[in-house]
């Protein structure tokens, strides 16, 4: 048996061997695709469901309609769709105004040298390992000693959840804007400082520009965490009008869960569009964020 | 640091050459701001809230020194930031330390000096006190004074402030007395009919007569001479009652009695080391405690391990540039991970439904038999940690993969020229680069799930519960679920700074995980580089 023709089997086996091995894994891919997207599958599909109960519901509904969706239009006691623009609200507030005050504090960092510059960066990382949750019961108590005072930054009240909002998006942030800002060149701002540029001129003209990928990645993670919330809103607010989609769909799971499976599968998916929109559209910016640290919360 | 040298060209920028007008501007906001802090300064401490006021403080002195000194103007760009930073993650910190070492909670909600005020405001009716009946006059600017008289008959005019007198018709501007003994007019007030000063509001609240010998209106018919129920007394720090001679003493914020009868309301005091005492050794919490920091843990760490492996195995499973619909296969396989976490576990709180969800109803079918996935204690531990797997596993996919391509083809190439078993290759090679690159986010990963609050609450707030502890517990209750029902359920009455004592407690095991995090990574160095 001469050498090549061994070879040449080799490469034959090696081939076969490798489109078995790529047959396996993709039935494998199937049963895992499987488990990652029936709740989903079961979810739209209950929505769809007329009879809109738990205990009736099909993977293929009989007769498909949007029932649950008008329903969900016109519930009293539960309103989804107050909940729902609260959430967008904010959310968005809190992610624009947060992306503000975070790429100026960063662009500090990054361009100006002085003194307890490494120590207030280390202490931001800090005291952003301590998890927001433990300060919960403090920050209730808090908000509820200056709704003493001043009634519109109190309990029940979306200016204090916003406010408690944005003391928190400091930390990660700011390190992954600054991490950015460093890998602009500063020869930019140096010649625009020789033409006479002021420091707000060079942030504002030249470096936001140029900002423009980290900043979304910011603004949409920032986004996807604040609309994600619970407790904090729940702690925090307190009447049914106020209340984020977050909580307003544990309440309605709470009190009519099994009766109004439907229009509760309804909601759940309007809720969570538009976030997995946002994921699946820009995937690629957010794994890159993701794995710069941040964990899903 | 060398390497960062060449930056530090750029120099502070002079403020010299702001113009005028701004300059002004920027002043007369700052003055704004520090009228706005005296003015809440004084309300905060009226209302007793010290920390917060003194945090209002700091804060503020701070603002006023970044903004009027040059030197501090890097600062000046982040200081919005950082006054939200501070007065929302810091002070919070902090207040849970000041709350933890007090017995802040239900009946405990005032401060001392609130509840003293109280107290002190109580009065009775002493047997040798003097009754009378009273007519009340009122003038247009709503001053009351009363017309009292004695069972012998003896006409008082009774004024807030003033000692009794007893005028003659004529008098101060008392008119004619009528057939009662009580004078039909009295100059610049308004006598009010019967009805009239039975239904006035403001009248039981006003102390006739002068300090320390008020008088009060009691009924429709009696005016009375009232003393203080209770008096201070300092020397043992206790209420001393005037009426029975109870002494109530400050028994960890209460007044009570040596009976064991109390004073409510309580108020807020330090009880220094005794909210950590009884976590530690109150045989009453004990043991719930024990069981739920074991389940803490060993939810935290089978988390952990199911997770990351089941998304290790898929990253290396598909980690191969050449498999077909691979960015469509990693696209449906995140899918998890795009739906809000809270949603998720509502989801499949339906679909474990005992009854009437869908895997139940399955497995009932197969096997004529069905899980409790609420009310059996492993079995709800098993449902937790199978929606977790859900949750999290395309997260560690996703670091994973990443972490895969960039470990350098090469070494596999000598491992395979030296007859590596694939084994071997996973276990010598691949396994340890990759815990040098995603070891920290695990870390990260154990923490957050250490305190998995939303999962735990939602999916069945820590159910099912353990019998006959003292303040409620469930089975799959974790330290932080524990902390929120003690805080917010109130089932059995809050507890504010047991809870926060808890919270540290919490913080300890978090921050040695991630001092341990930081030591392992060399992350402090790596931060020192980047600056």
């Amino acid at each position: 048996m001469s050498s090549i023709t061994s070879i040449q089997r080799l490469r034959a086996s090696a081939s076969v061997q490798r489109k078995f091995s790529i047959g396996v894994r993709l039935i494998i891919a199937v049963f895992l695709i499987i488990f990652s997207i029936f709740p989903v599958l079961w979810v739209i599909s209950a929505s769809l469901n007329p009879t809109g109960t738990l205990a009736t519901q099909k993977l293929i509904p009989d007769n498909p309609g949007f029932g649950n969706y008008r329903e969900l239009l016109n519930l009293e006691q539960f309103p989804f769709w107050t909940w729902f623009g609260n959430s967008l609200k904010i959310a968005s507030i809190t992610s624009v105004i947060s992306l503000s005050i975070t790429t100026v504090a960063a662009y500090a960092f990054s361009r100006f040298r002085f003194r307890g510059r490494q120590t207030m960066l280390k202490a931001i990382l800090l005291i952003n390992v301590f998890p927001g949750l433990l300060a919960l019961v403090a920050t209730f108590l808090m908000i509820s000693q200056i709704g003493d005072v001043i009634p519109f930054l109190g309990l029940g009240n979306h200016t204090s959840l916003i406010l408690v909002y944005l003391g928190g998006a400091m930390g990660v942030n700011i390190w992954l804007m600054k991490g950015f800002l460093d890998t602009i060149p500063r020869d930019i701002d140096e010649s625009a400082m020789v033409e006479g540029a002021t420091d707000w001129q060079i942030f504002t003209q030249l470096i936001l520009p140029l900002l423009r990928p980290i900043l979304i990645v910011v603004a949409i993670l920032n986004y996807i965490g604040t609309y994600g919330d619970f407790v904090l809103a729940r702690v925090l607010l307190r009447s049914n009008e106020q209340y984020t989609l977050m909580v307003g769909l544990q309440i309605f799971a709470g009190a009519q869960f099994q009766q109004r499976w439907g229009v509760f599968a309804a909601g759940a998916l309007i809720g969570a569009l538009p976030i997995m929109i946002i994921y699946l559209a820009l995937q690629d910016q957010i794994v890159g964020g993701l794995t710069q640290g941040a964990v899903k919360g | 640091m060398a390497s960062t040298a060449s930056r530090d060209i750029l120099k502070v920028s002079p403020t010299s050459t702001i113009p005028f007008v701004p300059r002004l501007l920027r002043l007369a906001i700052l003055i704004a701001i520090d009228v706005f802090v005296v003015w809440l300064l004084n309300r905060l401490v009226a209302l007793g809230f010290f920390p917060l006021a003194a945090a209002f403080l700091i804060i503020t002195i701070f603002v006023n020194v970044v903004i009027l000194r040059k030197e501090a103007y890097p600062i000046r760009w982040m200081v919005v930031g950082l006054v939200l930073m501070a007065l929302f993650t810091i002070y919070p910190i902090i207040f849970t330390i000041w709350v933890a070492f007090t017995n802040y909670g239900e009946s405990h909600l005032i401060t001392k000096q609130q509840a003293l005020d109280q107290f002190l405001n109580e009065k009775y009716l002493p047997e040798a006190g003097k009754a009378y009946t009273w007519t009340a006059f009122k003038s247009d600017a709503g001053d009351y004074t009363l017309w009292l008289t004695d069972a012998d008959g003896n006409g008082y005019l009774a004024t807030p402030g003033e000692p009794l007198i007893q005028p003659q018709p004529g008098e101060l501007g008392v008119g004619e007395l009528d057939a009662k003994g009580i004078p039909a007019t009295i100059e610049g007030y308004q006598r009010l009919n019967a009805i009239l000063a039975a239904t006035d509001k403001s009248l039981p609240d006003i102390l006739f007569g002068e300090a320390g010998k008020t008088i009060q209106v009691r009924s429709p018919t009696e005016a009375a001479e009232l003393l203080p129920l209770y008096i201070y007394d300092s020397a043992q720090d206790a209420m001393i009652n005037q009426e029975t001679g109870i002494a109530y003493k400050n028994l960890r914020g209460t007044f009570t009695s040596s009976a064991g009868q109390s004073l409510r309301p309580g108020f807020i005091e330090s009880i220094k080391l005794n909210n950590f005492r009884d976590f530690f050794i109150s045989p009453a919490l004990r043991g719930p405690l024990v069981q739920l920091i074991t389940w803490n843990f060993a939810f935290a760490i089978l988390s952990l391990l199911f997770n990351f492996f089941l998304g290790l195995a898929i990253a290396i499973l598909f980690n191969d540039p050449d498999f077909p619909l691979k960015k469509l296969i990693r696209s449906l396989l995140i899918i998890p991970y795009t739906v809000p976490a809270l949603i998720t576990i509502l989801i499949w709180r339906g679909m474990l439904n005992p009854d009437l969800g869908v895997i139940s109803r399955a497995i009932q079918s197969l096997f004529g038999w069905s899980p409790s996935w609420f009310t059996d204690q492993w079995w709800a531990k098993i449902a937790i940690l199978l929606v977790n797997l859900w949750l999290s596993y395309p997260y560690f996919m996703l670091i994973c993969s990443g972490a895969l391509q960039s470990i350098p083809q090469d070494i596999y190439e000598a491992a395979l020229v030296d007859g590596a078993s694939p084994w071997q290759k996973f276990r010598k090679i691949t396994l340890p680069l990759l815990l040098v690159a995603v070891g920290p986010l695990l870390i990260a990963s154990f923490t957050f799930n250490f305190n998995n609050f939303n999962l735990i609450y939602l999916f069945n707030a820590g159910g099912p519960p353990i019998a006959g502890t003292p303040t409620p517990a469930g089975h799959t209750d974790i330290l932080i679920s524990y902390v929120y029902n003690l805080a917010f359920s109130g089932a059995r009455g809050v507890n504010y700074g047991f809870a926060a004592a808890i919270t540290i407690i919490i913080f300890f095991i978090v921050g040695a995980i991630t001092l341990f995090q930081f030591r392992y990574t060399r992350m402090w160095e790596e931060v020192g580089e980047n600056v």
